[in-house]
């Protein structure tokens, strides 16, 4: 089965400062990749890249048939990419003045260009299915962390994207909540989508991703299963990563 | 030598304090009146703008020597000379100002010294038609407000329906009336005579509307200054000095003689009845709240009207700031920083007179186009703000959904940009509905000039003051409570 996601010799640079340096990873269906590394390492950029957020020097990014092409500006192709590509982002950033239902229903009608009642519907399913179905009228800030999250999950997946990007999905959230994210994260996946999750938890990231993907310095320096690398890392910027973690 | 020496700086010595002496001797006689567009009563002298000149400067120059005392030049708007009179601003005013039943009671009168006619002024080509008041049904009436002749309009607009234009100064009413603003003007025909000579195809209807006379007028107070000048003035009409100055400036005629005669002779002088001669201040205020009411009215209109705009044309001018190249952004700043750094009075004129040749907007419809295109420049910068206030991160959110930068506009950036700009919005509302007070100067007529009338014609500005106020208080109070519970309502969305 081919990669859903194929990242080629990513670089990005920001004035003189390389972000990434040639990055590598590709992510099949069903995979749930969290993308390590310390702070700085170039993780978050990574999904701004992928979500055509970031233009990026030289390398390539495909998404199922969508390939981005390198250069200096954000290219055309990359509206075709919203489609396949959803992003949670860490601060969330739900449209403030718009209840939960509404900030999941915006690009269902106005983009897709489905009738209110249907993307209603399916808006509600979503915020059900994600355990919010109760705080559809909440506005943004009458919501708490772990239910802004879920709002802004189920509105990266109101147009049903095969790829879905989430950033530090778990850094405002209590072990608990952890644990139901987890679980919602695999039915996901099991549902035939492709995460990938930024992540400084290893405890997180051993119960839930498939893959791991470690960036130092702006280069994929491991790859592997989440239980063998984070058992046994090869590289030492892992071992530094576990460390400074523990 | 020396002795001599001393000798004549004692005699210039000497001099210089008789001199002194005898400045200090002569009391000025301070007299009022309004140069602006004043002739041929007190006008601005054109070979030395400084001086004034006219038949009433020739009147008040005549006074002043028999009263042995320096004239000196006040100037006072036209519409506020009583009041000044009253404050003590100038001793005596003499501008073409009318003799009134509200002005005997508020006001130390002289006697008459000019009998004038209100006569109506129209285009040459309407000569036939508009003969009356009668005539002129839902016609506009230009004139100068706080005058007889707008009384006489304000009546003819219950008995015969013309629609009644007050303006504050007496050449704009025969501009427009040339330009076809208004279809005539009623006025006195010292003024309609000269304009003739000003503006081309007018012509002056033979029939007399009504009789009226000059008069100086003093604090209400100063009843023996006032008899001494009443004693000059007949004495100067017994003696033909009158006449001369009058004959000077081209406004001798034969209705003097006998008014002249009449006045000598303390026989009653011919007087047209102002219309509704009830002149006490409840009858007054009858008459006014009305028209104040509908002032209001006016006022709220063109403040909605010009506000709407002005939002608009604002919105669209941040947007073109924010999103715009770097043409647009030129353009748009330039326009801003020349609207705010401008007086809304010069754009008022330039919009209704200066493009009159081009296009000849209606008075209301000029107005409001000025006032919006002021406040759009005002609120562009409100909006642009707030647009640049809305966090980066939530049009990122919209960029990833697949919005397009319209929609993000549409949907998330203007929505939320609109919920901040709305406390400075009402803020500038409020202003908007005071500031439409400016366009009277375009002889529409707001709340604040119908003020001024009915101060004028009452002669005290309490009454008159307290009810504009509190008209002004019931239209801007709702606005603010409405605009804070919407505040309340949206609250600003937190940055994050």
């Amino acid at each position: 089965m081919s990669a859903v996601l194929d990242i080629t010799g990513l670089c990005l640079r920001r004035g003189a400062r390389e972000i990434l340096r040639g990055v590598t990873f590709d992510a099949r269906r069903g995979e749930i990749i969290a993308l390590m590394g310390l702070s700085g390492s170039g993780k978050t950029t990574v999904l701004r890249a992928i979500a055509g957020l970031e233009p990026f020097d030289a390398g390539s990014i495909r998404i199922d048939d969508i390939t981005l092409p390198a250069g200096p500006a954000l290219h055309a192709s990359q509206s075709d990419l919203r489609r396949h590509v959803g992003l949670v982002f860490q601060f969330h950033h739900l449209f403030e003045h718009l209840p939960a239902i509404e900030n999941v229903c915006l690009a269902p009608i106005h983009v897709r260009g489905d009738a209110r009642p249907d993307a209603e519907r399916r808006g509600r399913q979503l915020l059900e299915d994600l355990g919010v179905g109760s705080r559809a009228r909440a506005l943004p800030r009458e919501l708490s962390g772990g239910e802004a999250q879920r709002v802004a999950l189920a509105r990266a997946l109101a147009l049903d994207p095969p790829l879905l990007l989430l950033d530090e999905p778990t850094a405002s959230l209590d072990p608990a909540r952890r644990g139901d994210l987890g679980a919602i994260l695999q039915r996901l996946a099991a549902d035939g989508r492709t995460l990938v999750l930024t992540c400084h938890d290893d405890d997180f990231v051993r119960d839930y991703a498939t893959a791991v993907v470690i960036l130092a310095d702006g280069v994929v320096v491991e790859r592997g299963g989440a239980r063998d690398v984070l058992a046994a890392p090869q590289h030492g910027a892992t071992r530094t990563l576990l460390g400074a973690d523990a | 030598m020396t002795r001599q020496l001393l000798r004549s700086l004692l005699v210039l010595l000497l001099i210089a304090a008789a001199g002194l002496d005898l400045h200090a001797q002569q009391p000025t006689l301070r007299w009022g009146g309004d140069a602006q567009g004043g002739a041929p009563f007190v006008e601005a002298d054109a070979r030395q703008p400084d001086r004034v000149v006219g038949f009433d400067v020739e009147i008040a120059e005549l006074i002043a020597r028999e009263l042995g005392r320096t004239p000196q030049f006040v100037q006072t708007q036209f519409i506020s000379l009583d009041q000044a009179a009253t404050r003590g601003d100038f001793d005596i005013g003499l501008s073409g100002i009318e003799d009134t039943p509200a002005r005997r009671q508020a006001m130390a009168v002289t006697t008459p010294y000019y009998e004038f006619r209100e006569v109506l002024t129209v285009r040459t080509a309407d000569r036939d038609r508009y003969r009356t008041l009668a005539d002129l049904r839902g016609r506009r009436v230009g004139t100068l407000s706080g005058t007889i002749a707008y009384e006489l309009l304000v009546d003819a607009e219950r008995q015969h329906g013309v629609i009644p234009r007050p303006y504050e100064d007496d050449v704009h009413p025969y501009q427009d009336l040339e330009n076809g603003r208004v279809d005539a003007v009623l006025l006195d025909n010292v003024l309609a005579i000269r304009a003739l000579g000003k503006f081309q195809g007018l012509a002056i209807q033979p029939g007399t509307v009504a009789t009226g006379h000059y008069v100086g007028v003093l604090a209400r107070t100063n009843t023996a200054m006032r008899d001494r000048i009443d004693g000059i003035l007949r004495a100067a009409m017994a003696d033909g000095r009158l006449e001369t100055i009058f004959r000077k400036w081209g406004v001798w005629n034969d209705d003097q003689p006998a008014f002249f005669a009449n006045v000598l002779a303390d026989a009653p002088i011919t007087k047209t009845v102002i219309p509704d001669a009830s002149r006490s201040a409840g009858a007054l205020t009858r008459k006014y709240l009305p028209l104040l009411l509908q002032a209001s009215l006016k006022t709220i209109v063109l403040s909605c009207v010009s506000m709407a705009l002005a939002i608009a044309f604002g919105m669209s001018l941040a947007v073109g700031r924010v999103y715009g190249g770097r043409l647009t952004r030129t353009a748009v700043t330039t326009y801003v920083e020349v609207m705010r750094g401008t007086p809304i009075l010069l754009q008022l004129f330039v919009i209704y007179y200066g493009l009159a040749e081009v296009v000849r907007l209606d008075a209301s419809v000029a107005a409001c186009l000025g006032l919006a295109l002021n406040y759009a420049a005002y609120e562009s910068e409100i909006y642009r703000g707030a647009l640049e206030a809305i966090p980066r991160g939530q049009l990122e959110a919209a960029r990833v959904l697949g919005l397009s930068d319209f929609q993000a506009l549409r949907f998330v950036r203007g929505p939320q940009a609109f919920r901040l700009a709305l406390a400075p919005m009402t803020n500038d509302f409020v202003a908007m509905l005071k500031d439409s007070s400016l366009v009277s100067v375009l002889a529409v007529t707001e709340l604040t000039q119908q003020t001024q009338i009915f101060a004028t014609n009452l002669g005290s500005w309490v009454i008159p003051g307290v009810l504009c106020a509190g008209l002004y208080l019931a239209m801007s109070l709702p606005l603010a409570h409405v605009a804070r519970r919407l505040e309340a309502r949206w609250k600003a969305p937190t940055a994050s």
